[in-house]
């Protein structure tokens, strides 16, 4: 891999037939440049995790993806409520998930602890009223 | 077991396109936010959970197939879908325990 590159994905809300339209992207993409499976499945799924907490809770919102030789960054902000927990949020089952969201299988408390689950790091950035902002690495 | 071979059982009839993928296990699960964390790569994917996120969450963890199980089946909008992304897709009328056994016994 030579260059430094940079996607940019903007997510809209409330739309659930569109959410994945930016996992699976970056999932060829780094595919197609010979990024090992076990990264690639790392990726999607905790960018896939973003994707649906930002269509559930934040009313959509924008994900820059960075890949460089050594590793690749997601950064997923938002300009929704913000989280008023964190703690309780990175609880496995903790969820504030409407109902609507619980039929279509989703709401199940996991989209933060699978995000930290499959990064190498994370870092959350939340304010009430102003929005939330996901960082996560994954080294290659 | 090959994915086109379930096409060849009598349970399971085939919605998509088939495969030449080995199946590698069985994994069931309706709820999607676990299945993405934890449907390994290469299973057979059994579950009643039938939207436009189950195609997306089988994309993204590579399971070998989705068996939609109790007679669950997609609308042809997904059915289209699916050929397009090359997911294979199965239905079957067999609870999810009775069809996930049935594939397990053939791997």
């Amino acid at each position: 891999m030579a260059e430094v590159m940079e996607l940019n994905y903007t997510v809209s809300n409330e739309d659930f037939t569109r959410a994945g339209e930016a996992s699976s992207d970056v999932k060829k993409k780094l595919k197609q440049l010979g990024v090992s499976p076990e990264a690639i499945r790392k990726v999607a799924i905790a960018l896939y995790e973003g994707e649906i907490n930002m269509i559930i809770h934040a009313y959509g919102g924008q994900i820059k993806v960075t890949i460089s030789e050594e590793m690749i960054t997601l950064v997923l902000a938002d300009r929704g409520p913000g989280i008023a927990d964190i703690e309780k949020a990175m609880q496995a089952g903790y969820s504030t998930a409407p109902d609507k969201v619980r039929s279509l299988g989703f709401g199940a408390g996991m989209g933060l602890p699978n995000m930290k689950k499959n990064s190498d790091t994370m870092d959350i950035k939340t304010e009430l009223g102003v929005g939330t902002t996901v960082t996560m690495t994954i080294n290659l | 077991m090959k994915v086109y071979e379930l096409g060849n059982m009598d349970d399971f009839e085939l919605l998509s396109i088939s495969k030449d993928t080995d199946i590698t296990g069985v994994f069931c699960c309706d709820l999607l936010s676990i299945a993405m964390g934890k449907a390994p790569a290469g299973s057979a994917w059994v579950t009643v959970m039938a939207n436009v996120n189950t195609l997306a969450v089988a994309s993204l963890t590579d399971v070998a197939c989705i068996i939609l199980a109790e007679d669950v089946t997609f609308d042809n909008s997904l059915i289209e879908k699916a050929k397009e992304e090359g997911i294979a897709v199965f239905k079957t009328k067999k609870p999810i325990f009775d069809a996930a056994l049935l594939i397990n016994n053939s791997l």
